[in-house]
């Protein structure tokens, strides 16, 4: 068993509406300074990785993100894989 | 069995717009239409297929992007890659997106609001199977109701769907003008509606199905999309 992390952001150069919309409520709260903002998602998942390689997990990682956790057109995204040791 | 076109309505768990659509075909004389079960794998003998508004699987991870793996999509995919005339109509057309049958992706509303309004449409080409019963420039009258309608894609595709003719609706002002004014959600191009290079698969945001019945709200300009559909598919015969 393996534990995966993924880190899901819109893409750079995407506007991100609700990123916008967080970074102009802070400063009402007098956070000041804040720029930048963007709003992801993380997915913990576990794997059942017994008998596959580094590499198996992560490519097998890799193409959930492409098909489904992530919308490459609009999302980036990046995972580490924690195998507990 | 009816001897008229032959229409399908998708149902996924969380449409909310299917009996609508279904509602909407049902009032041209001589069209059969039918409910497809997100869990069929074969279309049956429908000769269009609607894919309705909603919230497919509660609009969960994205909107559209739980539904397009659904066992039907295959089907559907199958059938529009065949030439078959397939219409997304708000949640379905981020259906569409996600199962990429249609270029670009679906972002939230720029202006922090789910936006429930009649929006002006343009008609930008008559050359589609679902505008066709449309003049080029001719202003459609119709609702929007969405909070994921803010379509975006990169400068090449952009430029592609300008190019092949494939922006079928902008939003526009009272005077068919697509200022940012008229734009409801930020939509890249004050885009509401496009087609596929094959000109057969058409998503678009606004619901042509709430606008079919004369002395309702919501006027009749939603059935000039659907009497084109019938149109191409009598032509076919």
């Amino acid at each position: 068993m393996v534990n995966v992390r993924v880190y899901i952001t819109p893409k750079k150069g995407i506007l991100d509406p609700q990123g916008v919309t967080i970074e102009r409520a802070l400063p009402a709260l007098g956070f000041s300074g804040v720029s930048n903002v963007r709003v992801g998602k993380f997915i913990e998942l576990t794997l059942a990785a017994d008998g596959l390689s580094r590499e198996q997990v992560h490519a097998q990682v890799d193409e959930m993100c492409r098909k489904l956790l992530a919308n490459p057109i609009i999302e980036d995204f990046t995972f580490t894989v924690d195998d507990g040791a | 069995m009816s001897a008229g076109p032959r229409f399908g309505v998708v149902v996924f768990p969380g449409s909310n717009c299917d009996g609508d659509a279904y509602h909407a075909v049902s009032t041209f004389p001589g069209v059969h239409v039918e409910y497809l079960w997100h869990k069929d794998t074969h279309l049956g003998n429908v000769e269009a297929i609607i894919l309705p508004g909603g919230f497919s699987y509660g609009d969960y991870l994205r909107c559209g992007a739980i539904a397009r793996f659904s066992p039907i999509m295959q089907a559907v995919s199958d059938f529009a890659h065949a030439g078959g005339l397939v219409i997304g109509i708000c949640n379905g057309f981020q259906i569409l997106l996600e199962a990429g049958l249609l270029p670009g992706a679906m972002l939230r509303n720029t202006g922090l609001k789910f936006v429930c309004r009649y929006v002006n449409l343009r008609v930008e080409t008559s050359a589609t199977p679902f505008t066709s019963a449309c003049r080029a420039g001719e202003i459609l009258r119709i609702v929007v109701k969405h909070n994921e309608g803010n379509y975006t894609t990169d400068p090449d595709t952009l430029a592609r769907l300008q190019r092949n003719d494939q922006i079928v609706l902008r939003y526009v002002d009272a005077h068919g003008e697509a200022t940012a004014a008229a734009n409801p959600n930020g939509a890249l191009a004050n885009i509401a509606g496009i087609c596929n290079e094959a000109r057969n698969v058409f998503g678009l945001m606004p619901h042509p199905e709430n606008s079919v019945e004369a002395g309702l709200a919501g006027g009749t300009d939603g059935r000039k999309i659907f009497q084109s559909m019938i149109d191409t598919l009598v032509r076919q015969r």
